[in-house]
């Protein structure tokens, strides 16, 4: 009886676990954190690293692969980067701010995770969907490929703030800022609207964390609950730069050779004593 | 120290109502660290709900290259946040270089912007330093404006900034 009202209640939350389920049990923390994000002048430098880590912000893992990196400006344009180059733990790269306002700094990757078994034997694939084709053998069974377009970001800026590098793109999961991302201090509520393929993304789960894991030992994760517009209210109790992450169920593959497909989102933000 | 008191509104009573105003002095503390840089320092006046109210003066490094010197004064952060950041420094009247240790006074004339514009009500004066490879801080004074009589209204920093004194002159 007991046993049959849990699978009740499973079955009834279903929809909504596929939809909140955190990301990946294997995912490591993805990050591009930026070397400062408030900043005056005529003209600045940003710095990036960027890597993949548990720990908060470690180079301890992998450098983050810099193809997909996308910088909009505050005129809305695009910002070449100068890209250094990629070490084993982190990637490193410049950014020119010549223009005020803000520095929309992005990195889209989209991931594929395949399972199969072959000759008995259970196999795994990672990639991207570039690489998709001829990557698991034709005689594999029990093929099972997910999809994930993940966007990670952080944002910097010069002068005074705008939003016209914020503006949604309606893809996968994002975030637009109700408070400005470069406009964050302690005690003091800031808010974040996501979106999900442009739409509110109501009940998202959303893990904030902030950096320093390695002097603590508390892990301090709180995994926040966006509201039916999607929103996500946050007050930081500490100055530093702070991870968000969160990840969702994207809905019906286009491509047929995708089983599932999944949108995550990450940011780096910063929040200053004031 | 009373007589001095008495002197400085005797001298002020001698002065024509146009003259009413503000005058700010702030210490800047002289410090013993084997690197020392002049401090950033922003005053501004400030409502009840912190909206900033008028822009006093900020001292920075007005004297380098291609303006480099702005570059830090972001460090300024609660100022920054305030009004800095949306301002195309230099600013008239506003602008000027940093100040050695010692204490260094501006007068505003209450018939002359800032002041001018500023409206009847409750305000703090807001007084931040920064110093380069030192640390920061913030020092505040409430008063009401205009003033009804003389007076002078003091808080004291305890690491970056000195005395800081408001005189107010109806």
């Amino acid at each position: 009886m007991r046993l049959k009202t849990f699978l009740m209640t499973l079955g009834a939350a279903a929809p909504a676990i596929t939809l909140l389920m955190a990301v990946p049990a294997d995912a490591h923390r993805r990050w591009l954190l930026p070397s400062a994000t408030v900043l005056s002048g005529d003209s600045e430098t940003v710095t990036v690293d960027a890597a993949s880590s548990n720990g908060l912000f470690l180079f301890e893992h992998n450098a983050l692969p810099l193809s997909g990196l996308e910088i909009t400006g505050p005129d809305g344009r695009a910002v070449a980067p100068n890209v250094i180059g990629s070490g084993e733990y982190r990637s490193v790269f410049d950014v020119s701010l010549q223009m005020a306002g803000t520095y929309r700094i992005a990195l889209r990757r989209d991931q594929i995770m395949a399972r199969y078994t072959l000759n008995g034997e259970e196999k795994r694939w990672r990639g991207t969907t570039a690489d998709l084709d001829g990557a698991i053998p034709a005689e594999a069974q029990d093929v099972r490929v997910s999809r994930t377009d993940a966007r990670i970001e952080t944002f910097a800026t010069l002068g005074a703030p705008n939003d016209t590098a914020l503006q949604p793109i309606g893809e996968g999961l994002e975030m637009v800022p109700v408070s400005h991302p470069n406009d964050l201090v302690v005690g003091e509520e800031a808010q974040f609207r996501f979106l999900l393929n442009g739409e509110p993304a109501a009940g998202l789960e959303v893990e904030i964390v902030p950096g320093g894991t390695r002097y603590r030992d508390d892990a301090r994760v709180q995994m926040l609950t966006a509201d039916q517009d999607g929103i996500v209210s946050f007050t930081a109790d500490a100055p530093g730069f702070w991870y968000f992450e969160a990840a969702a169920d994207a809905g019906t593959p286009v491509d047929p050779r995708i089983d599932v497909r999944r949108a995550s989102y990450s940011a780096v933000l910063e929040v200053l004593p004031l | 120290m009373k007589s001095v008191f008495f002197t400085a509104i005797g001298s002020l009573a001698a002065v024509p109502a146009a003259a009413a105003g503000l005058e700010v002095s702030v210490e800047i503390p002289r410090l013993s660290v084997a690197e020392y840089h002049r401090p950033y320092v922003a005053m501004w006046i400030e409502d009840d709900a912190r909206r900033t109210a008028a822009n006093l003066s900020v001292w920075y490094d007005t004297g380098m290259a291609r303006e480099e010197g702005e570059k830090w004064l972001a460090d300024l952060r609660t100022w920054w946040r305030r009004s800095g950041r949306s301002l195309d420094m230099p600013v008239d009247g506003v602008s000027g270089p940093t100040k050695a240790p010692g204490t260094h006074s501006a007068e505003h004339r209450g018939d002359r912007q800032p002041l001018r514009t500023l409206k009847p009500g409750t305000y703090r004066l807001v007084v931040e330093a920064a110093r380069e490879v030192g640390g920061r801080e913030t020092v505040t004074i409430p008063f009401v404006w205009p003033p009804r009589r003389g007076e002078t209204l003091s808080a004291d920093g305890k690491s970056e900034l000195g005395g800081v004194r408001l005189t107010l002159k109806p």
